[in-house]
C-alpha cells in the first residue's frame, strides 16, 4: 500500500465514529466572517498601530508622494534604491532629481546585487488598521518577493482607500489574489526578534526599518 | 577501525538521554539559573498576552470558532487531505505522503540528492524537530542550518530546544555570547571579536553569520502553520524574516507539514491570524506572514514540495476524547502559563513538545509503551490555567485525566497494581457527576472525623509521595456542590 493510501486508510478508521458526512452539518462554526470593526477613525488607528512597531508613518497628499519618498530615503540614510515596475514615473523622477542611485529590476537583479542596495520603495495592496499590518500581493508597483526582502530599508506607500479596519476585512479583500495563486506577504513593522531574554531587537534578516507613506484621498 | 567521519553541523545531545519526567524534574529543579531565566521570560510574555487578548472584544467567540474549525478539519480529515492534495498539485507543488519520520526524512534527503545540494537552510519547525530531520540529513552528508535566532543558539550550543516558540528561553545573554564566540567561527562567519552580551550586538552577529548561508543556499526546508485545503495555499507566520529568506531565495523548497494543519478555506485564516500572534508572542501581529500557492514564475522557488506527515497523528485522531489535542496551533501560551513548566523548564518533558501540550500530545503521538510517555499525563497539577489560555480551547484537564486513566489501564493490563486500581477509581469518579457526588459524601464524612486537624503522611501509595512534601488540610465538611446549592442556586446570583 502506498503511504498515501495507508494514511488515508488510517484517517478513515480513526474517524469511524463520525457519521455525518457534511462537515458543516457535523460541526457548525459559530462565526460571521469578514466583519468590520467599528473603529471611529481607521486611518488614525493604522498610524497608531504601525508606529507602535517602531516604524515611521507620514501622511501626505497625492501630489507630495515623490518628495516624501526622497525625504524617507534621506531619513533612512539610504543612498541607493530599487524601484519595482509599475510605480508612477513621477516618483522615479523625484528620486533621480534627489540625486540618489536608482536601480530597476529589469533585467532581473541577482540576489547579491539586491543585497547591497540600501532600500526599496513599493506600493501595497491592503492595510489592516487594528493589527497595523500591511499586505503586499506582489502586483505592479510591489515587485517580486526578493525585492522587499534583501534591501535593508523598506518604504511603503499606502493609499487611504486601501485601509480596512481589521484582519477579517483584509482577508476578504485579499481572497481574490490568493485564489488567483498570487504570493502574498504581510508586514507588521520591520523584522524583529525577542529570542534573547525576550528583549525585542528590531532588525534581524528582513528589512530592518519600515517607513510608511500614507496618501490621503 | 573505520575512520569516523567529521560532522558537518554541531552535534546535539539526544532526547533519549533524558529520564522520565519525575526523575528529570529533580535535576531541573536544581538549576537555579535556568529557573530564574524561565520565570523572567514566562512572566513577561504572560503579561503581554493578557494585554493583547483583552484588546479584542470578541476574543471568546474567536476561540470558539477556532476550536470548531479545527474540529471540522479533524473529523473530516480524509476529505480535506484529498482536496488539499489536488489544489496543491494543480498549483505546481509535488505532494508527498509520509507515514512516519523515517519516511519523511528519506524524502527530504532524496530531493536534496537529486538536486545535488549538500546543505539546506531551515525555518524553525516543530514537525522537522519531531522527526529529527537535521540528524537524518547529517547522516546523509547534508548539512541542515537552522536560521531562526533561537534555533541557531540551540544548534550552535549543542543543546536541545526547551520551548516551542522561544527554544533558547532557558539561556541568558551571557550564555548566548559564549556560544556565539566559541562556535560561530567553526561553521561559518565568526562573531565579531569583542562582541558583548547586548542582545542587539548578538542579533547583528547572527545576521551576518546567516546572510552568507541565505545567499548561497539552493534548497530550504520549512514546516507550515496552515495549509488551505480549498486553494492549496501554505501559510508561515514568523518574526525575523529568516522565514521569508528561506521561502523566497532558494530554488527548491520542501515543506514538512503535519496532516492536521489544514484549514478549509482562505476565509478561515481571519480567525487564526487574530488568535495566533496575540496568544504566542503577545503582539497584535507577528512581523512577517507569507502566503504562497504553488509556483509563481519569476518569483520564489520554482520547485516546491510538500510532505504530508502522519507520524502518530492518526493515533491521536483515533481517540474521540484525545483528538482535541490536534487543534493545537503551536502558539505556546499553555507553556507560558503553566506553573509546572515555569519551574522545571522544557527539557524535563523529554521531547520537543514540552509543557501542557507536550503532556497530552506526546503520549498520544508515541503511545504508552515507554515509561517517559506514561509519566507525562502526570506532569500537571490539573490547575486548568492552560484550558483558559488556549486559543483553540483544548480541554487539557479532561484529556489529562483521560490519559491517566489509560496509563492505569495499560499498567494493570501488564501487571495489576494498587495504584492502577486507584486510578481506575479516579476515572470512574471523573466520568460522571453522580459518581463524584457519592465520593464526596464519603470525603465529607472523613472531614467530620478529622475536623480542624491536619492530615500527615497518608497510607495511600500514590498520594503518599506527593504528601511527603506537603501537609493537607482535612477535607471540608461540605462539598462545593452543596455550598453552591445553598448559596448560589435558587435566586441569588
Ligand atoms: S495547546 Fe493551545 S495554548 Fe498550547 S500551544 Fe497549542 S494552541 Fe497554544
Amino acid at each position: 500500500m502506498s503511504a498515501r493510501e495507508e494514511i488515508l486508510r488510517r484517517v478513515r478508521s480513526a474517524t469511524a465514529d463520525v457519521n455525518v458526512s457534511d462537515p458543516a452539518l457535523d460541526v457548525p462554526v459559530h462565526w460571521r466572517y469578514g466583519q468590520p470593526l467599528s473603529t471611529p477613525d481607521v486611518l488614525a488607528d493604522l498610524v497608531e498601530k504601525v508606529e507602535d512597531y517602531k516604524a515611521t508613518v507620514v501622511r501626505v497628499s497625492d501630489a507630495e508622494v515623490g518628495a516624501a519618498i526622497v525625504t524617507a530615503l534621506r531619513g533612512l540614510d539610504a543612498a541607493s534604491v530599487v524601484l519595482p515596475d509599475g510605480l508612477p514615473d513621477e516618483w522615479a523622477d523625484a528620486v533621480l532629481d534627489g540625486g540618489l542611485a536608482v536601480h530597476r529590476d529589469d533585467p532581473e537583479l541577482s540576489h547579491a546585487e539586491l543585497n547591497v542596495i540600501d532600500a526599496v520603495v513599493t506600493t501595497s495592496a491592503v492595510a489592516m488598521a487594528d493589527s497595523g499590518t500591511i499586505a503586499l500581493d506582489h502586483g505592479p508597483g510591489q515587485g517580486r518577493r526578493a525585492l522587499t526582502l534583501l534591501p535593508d530599508r523598506h518604504i511603503c506607500v499606502v493609499r487611504a482607500d486601501q485601509i480596512v479596519s481589521d484582519v477579517p476585512e483584509g482577508i476578504a479583500r485579499l481572497a481574490p489574489a490568493l485564489r488567483a495563486r498570487r504570493p502574498v506577504t504581510w508586514l507588521s513593522g520591520g523584522s524583529a526578534t525577542s529570542d534573547i531574554e525576550l528583549s525585542r531587537v528590531e532588525g534581524v534578516h528582513g528589512p530592518r526599518r519600515l517607513w510608511v507613506i500614507l496618501v490621503d484621498a | 577501525m573505520s575512520p569516523t567521519r567529521e560532522r558537518l553541523t554541531p552535534e546535539p545531545p539526544s532526547w533519549l538521554g533524558i529520564p522520565p519526567f519525575p526523575e528529570a524534574v529533580k535535576e531541573a529543579l536544581g538549576k537555579a539559573e535556568q529557573r530564574k531565566n524561565l520565570r523572567h521570560a514566562t512572566g513577561t510574555i504572560r503579561a503581554k498576552r493578557v494585554a493583547r487578548a483583552d484588546e479584542v472584544d470578541n476574543w471568546e467567540e474567536l476561540r470558539t470558532a477556532a476550536a470548531q474549525i479545527k474540529d471540522r478539519v479533524g473529523r473530516h480529515l480524509d476529505d480535506y487531505l484529498v482536496q488539499a492534495e489536488k489544489a496543491m498539485t494543480d498549483a505546481g507543488v509535488t505532494v508527498h505522503w509520509a507515514r512516519d519520520g523515517k519516511e519523511a526524512n528519506r524524502i527530504v534527503a532524496d530531493i536534496a540528492k537529486a538536486k545535488g545540494v549538500d546543505e539546506v537552510v531551515k525555518i524553525k519547525s516543530m514537525a522537522t524537530q519531531e522527526i529529527d530531520l537535521n540528524e537524518a540529513l547529517e547522516a546523509e552528508g547534508i548539512a541542515a542550518w537552522e536560521t531562526d535566532l533561537a534555533e541557531l543558539i540551540v544548534q550552535l550550543g549543542h543543546d536541545l530546544p526547551s520551548h516551542i516558540l522561544v527554544p533558547a528561553i532557558h539561556r541568558n545573554r551571557s550564555e548566548v555570547r559564549e556560544i556565539f564566540r566559541t562556535e560561530m567561527g567553526t561553521y561559518g562567519t565568526p562573531a565579531p571579536a569583542g562582541v558583548s552580551d547586548n542582545p542587539e550586538e548578538l542579533t547583528a552577529a547572527a545576521r551576518t553569520h546567516l546572510r552568507d548561508k541565505f545567499l548561497r543556499s539552493k534548497m530550504a526546508v520549512s514546516g507550515g502553520n496552515f495549509i488551505i485545503a480549498d486553494t492549496g495555499t501554505l501559510v508561515i507566520v514568523e518574526s525575523e524574516g529568516n522565514g521569508r529568506m528561506c521561502l523566497t531565495l532558494p530554488e527548491t523548497l520542501v515543506s514538512v507539514v503535519g496532516i492536521e494543519k489544514l484549514l478549509p478555506t482562505i476565509e478561515d485564516l481571519e480567525v487564526f491570524l487574530k488568535l495566533l500572534p496575540r496568544s504566542s508572542t503577545g503582539e497584535r501581529m507577528n512581523p512577517y506572514t507569507s502566503f504562497w500557492t504553488g509556483v509563481t514564475p519569476g518569483d520564489g522557488p520554482q520547485d516546491l514540495h510538500v510532505i504530508l506527515l502522519d507520524n502518530g497523528r492518526t493515533n491521536v485522531l483515533s481517540d474521540p476524547v484525545g483528538r482535541a489535542a490536534l487543534r493545537c496551533i503551536r502558539c505556546s501560551a499553555c507553556l507560558n502559563i503553566c506553573p509546572v513548566y515555569e519551574r522545571v523548564g522544557g527539557h524535563a518533558y523529554g521531547s520537543m513538545y514540552p509543557g501542557p501540550i507536550g503532556a497530552i500530545l506526546g503520549p498520544q503521538l508515541r503511545g504508552l509503551e515507554e515509561e517517559r510517555d506514561r509519566a507525562l499525563p502526570y506532569a500537571s497539577t490539573l490547575c486548568g490555567a492552560c484550558n483558559d489560555v488556549c486559543p483553540v480551547r483544548i480541554p487539557f484537564t479532561d484529556i489529562l485525566v483521560h490519559l491517566r486513566h489509560k496509563v492505569a489501564e495499560y499498567k494493570s493490563s501488564k501487571h495489576p497494581t494498587v495504584e492502577g486500581g486507584i486510578m481506575k477509581g479516579a476515572g470512574w469518579v471523573m466520568s460522571d457527576g453522580k459518581h463524584l457526588a457519592s465520593v464526596q459524601v464519603a470525603s465529607r464524612a472523613a472531614g467530620k472525623l478529622y475536623r480542624g486537624k491536619w492530615i500527615g503522611p497518608m497510607p495511600v501509595p500514590l498520594a503518599g509521595r506527593w504528601l511527603q512534601a506537603r501537609d493537607v488540610e482535612a477535607p471540608p465538611t461540605e462539598t462545593f456542590r452543596e455550598w453552591w446549592k445553598k448559596n448560589r442556586e435558587g435566586g441569588q446570583k
